[in-house]
């Protein structure tokens, strides 16, 4: 049976957030790089670092909103032989790591989920303590199934918006969104980049305008400074290839751990200036 | 236990013709066929595939759009294409019951019935005011027509085509950047068509405002299915107006090969709705269905998402797109256009795989009865041919009258059949006879 979803586990950590003055940093890292214990190791990492909010990556085998950085994540995983029963374990294990603090989002492609059987991944995702999805390929024309099986699961449902989207589609997606509405910072596929585009924080004022009532803000983001640039009017700034790209190296795996703890520190160190008044370039 | 997702349509043929205005089949309109198509892409590129759509309905509108594309036909593409009866050909296809005529898209200006889309989408382009395409190709034909319409037209090109295929049809590499383009070999997963086509995916994603893909097929995203479609459906309509002029008939079948599946769906169209005429699709069977490396969706598949579609897809039980494997580089995709699972769900069409060593067997006999050299891909076809012909035979039928699309010429795959048939002896090359 359907049942009312009255809170969301993001929202709900976004607002406490905001409330100490601050965005909230969502960090990402594919299940199963360099294997599945290790993926672990690396989001609790990340955690105990300053993440807020933990994206939980998928591994598939055709990631096209993804670029070099994440493909070869995803590539070896699969290699490796992550499957999406691991992605479940991983998520319970971020939730309890946090003691439920810190809501775990699964990122997945569609059709991951789709063979799953979309029904009985919400509830496995419910089960795990995970707080939901977010979902790159599938757009709310298509998420009949996913809705639903989200509802019936009080699971948050978070779907993007792009520079290209028009007034009417921000409505649509503001609308279908629960946690919080992705937008994405510029056109383009995931990966660090100089800056982040001067469209973000326009799509970010109009997303609102469209009715979104939590937005953050994903694409391109690596540095401290960025994160403290974005987080000024974003209720949160997703990082994902700078996170993986500390993983990728040949050192000894605690020192790519270590990498990625500082990486985590800096950037949390950005979200936390942001709104002080001496956020941006100029600080 | 990870839930099917499937259901079998039971009334999808019923619901579908209550769908539509015009009740054929020739004339449903995505974004779905049954539970198949959609737009299972990006948010931001749903402006883009808008923007498209509109553009599309208008051109349909838009007699000057017709003359346009009718003109290029006929002054640049070489339209109408002959049918060519082929009896010492058909001789091995139950003796004297059956009849086989090619329709020849092979004799298109540049190969293969890829020009009649490219065309299409080109003038599109320019309508949309955009200066740049980008496309995939597997076998490179729907490459180099894409490069051969960028240059017709003044547009820069670029051509994504996975490694492995760069290799295995290197002329045609070398025939794109003649023609201009910039062909990008991908590295990345299986290094095929499918890989290409997600390397053109994120290039549209960063560029789509300036930038139209020219997807060579009947799959993806709404309104590709259904748009590319109607830019092959030239095919079938003089395929079946040619019959009607040499037989006096419709043919018993009619039959293609099917990758992404845009010159079967060409040559079915003008067929849908005449119940008489049987229709067969034949898929790349690779080594066999039961080695797992064949690329034979409706055997060895089931429905899933990608590249923007919902359709047959060849996949493991978590999701992960399994590797095709074919001798023909353009058969070789683990998904098919949406319209065709649509047309196998509600039994109008039946799909079959051909092994490699069968398109090749076929391959070899019509170009020594016939004196026709086709490309692998369509041999596929003719190898399904002599399959139903002799089928028919054997069902003691007589005066069956089938017709082929044969969608390629061979001259791209004479290396690879030299290879396959063991006819490069001593010297591999003999350039000095220039």
């Amino acid at each position: 049976m359907t049942r009312t979803v009255t809170t969301s586990p993001t929202a709900t950590r976004l607002d406490a957030l905001r409330a100490q003055g601050r965005p909230a940093l969502v960090g990402y890292l594919p299940v199963g790089y360099p294997d599945v214990e290790r993926s672990v190791q690396a989001m609790t990492t990340m955690v105990d670092a300053g993440v807020d909010v933990v994206e939980i990556g998928v591994p598939y085998s055709d990631p096209v909103m993804d670029g070099p950085v994440i493909q070869q994540a995803a590539e070896a995983a699969l290699a490796g032989g992550a499957r999406v029963r691991d992605v479940l374990r991983v998520v319970e294990a971020v939730a309890e790591r946090s003691g439920g603090e810190v809501p775990a989002l699964v990122m997945s492609y569609y059709n991951p989920v789709l063979r799953y059987g979309v029904a009985a991944f919400a509830r496995d995702l419910a089960a795990a303590g995970g707080a939901g999805m977010i979902t790159p390929d599938l757009i709310p024309d298509e998420a009949d199934d996913w809705n639903a099986a989200a509802d019936e699961h009080g699971l948050d449902k978070v779907y993007l918006v792009a520079p290209s989207s028009t007034p009417e589609r921000l409505r649509l997606t503001a609308q279908a969104s629960r946690g919080f509405v992705y937008a994405a910072s510029t056109m383009g596929v995931t990966g660090t980049r100089a800056s982040v585009g001067d469209r973000a924080e326009q799509l970010v004022a109009d997303t609102r305008a469209a009715g979104a009532s939590h937005v953050c803000v994903g694409l391109g983001v690596s540095t401290g400074e960025q994160a403290a640039e974005v987080g000024r009017f974003a209720d949160g700034v997703i990082v994902g290839s700078a996170f993986v790209r500390t993983l990728l190296g040949e050192e000894p795996w605690p020192e790519r751990l270590e990498a990625l703890g500082e990486v985590t520190r800096e950037l949390a160190a950005g979200v936390a200036r942001a709104r002080t008044g001496v956020a941006g370039g100029d600080a | 236990m990870p839930e099917q997702p499937h259901q079998p349509v039971r009334d999808a043929l019923t619901e579908t013709l209550a769908d539509q205005d015009a009740g054929r089949l020739a004339d449903v309109h995505g974004p779905y066929f049954g539970q198949f198509g959609g737009r299972y892409v990006p948010e931001a590129l749903i402006a883009a595939l808008d923007e498209l759509e509109a553009e599309f309905r208008k051109a349909q509108q838009d007699p000057a759009f017709a003359a346009d594309l009718s003109r290029l036909h006929r002054e640049y593409t070489g339209r109408p294409s002959p049918l060519t009866e082929v009896p010492r050909f058909a001789e091995h296809a139950g003796g004297d019951a059956v009849r086989i005529f090619l329709k020849r898209e092979d004799l298109n200006h540049t190969g293969s019935h890829k020009i009649n889309n490219v065309l299409g989408q080109a003038l599109l382009v320019k309508r949309m005011g955009k200066s740049r395409v980008i496309a995939e190709t597997g076998a490179g034909q729907h490459g180099v027509a894409t490069a051969t319409a960028a240059a017709l037209m003044g547009l820069e090109c670029v051509v994504y085509m996975g490694e492995e295929d760069t290799r295995r049809q290197a002329l045609n590499v070398a025939r794109m950047e003649l023609l201009g383009a910039t062909v990008v070999p991908v590295t990345l997963g299986t290094r095929t068509l499918k890989d290409a086509i997600n390397e053109a995916l994120r290039d549209w994603v960063t560029n789509v405002e300036s930038t139209h893909y020219l997807l060579g097929t009947v799959t993806g995203p709404h309104p590709f299915p259904e748009m590319v479609r109607e830019f092959h459906r030239i095919i079938g309509a003089e395929a079946r107006e040619q019959m009607l002029e040499r037989v006096g008939r419709l043919p018993d079948a009619v039959a293609a090969c099917v990758g992404g599946g845009s010159n079967a769906l060409g040559i079915f169209n003008a067929f849908l709705d005449d119940d008489g005429v049987d229709l067969y699709g034949f898929e790349a069977g690779g080594e066999g269905i039961e080695s797992g490396r064949h690329a034979a969706r409706f055997s060895g598949g089931a429905p899933g998402v990608l590249h923007g579609a919902r359709s047959y897809l060849l996949q493991d039980d978590d999701g992960q797109t399994r590797p095709s494997h074919s001798v023909s580089a353009g058969l070789d995709y683990p998904s098919v256009g949406p319209a065709h699972s649509w047309l196998h769900d509600i039994g109008r069409a039946t799909y079959e795989p051909v092994t490699d060593a069968e398109a090749m067997e076929a391959f070899r006999l019509l170009c020594r009865t016939e004196g026709i050299i086709p490309a692998i891909e369509s041999a596929h076809a003719l190898a399904g041919v002599l399959r139903v012909g002799r089928r028919l035979a054997d069902a003691g039928q007589r005066d069956q009258v089938l017709l082929v699309n044969l969608s390629g010429r061979g001259d791209k795959d004479v290396a690879t059949a030299a290879r396959w048939f063991g006819l490069l002896h001593e010297e591999p090359a003999t350039e000095g006879d220039q």
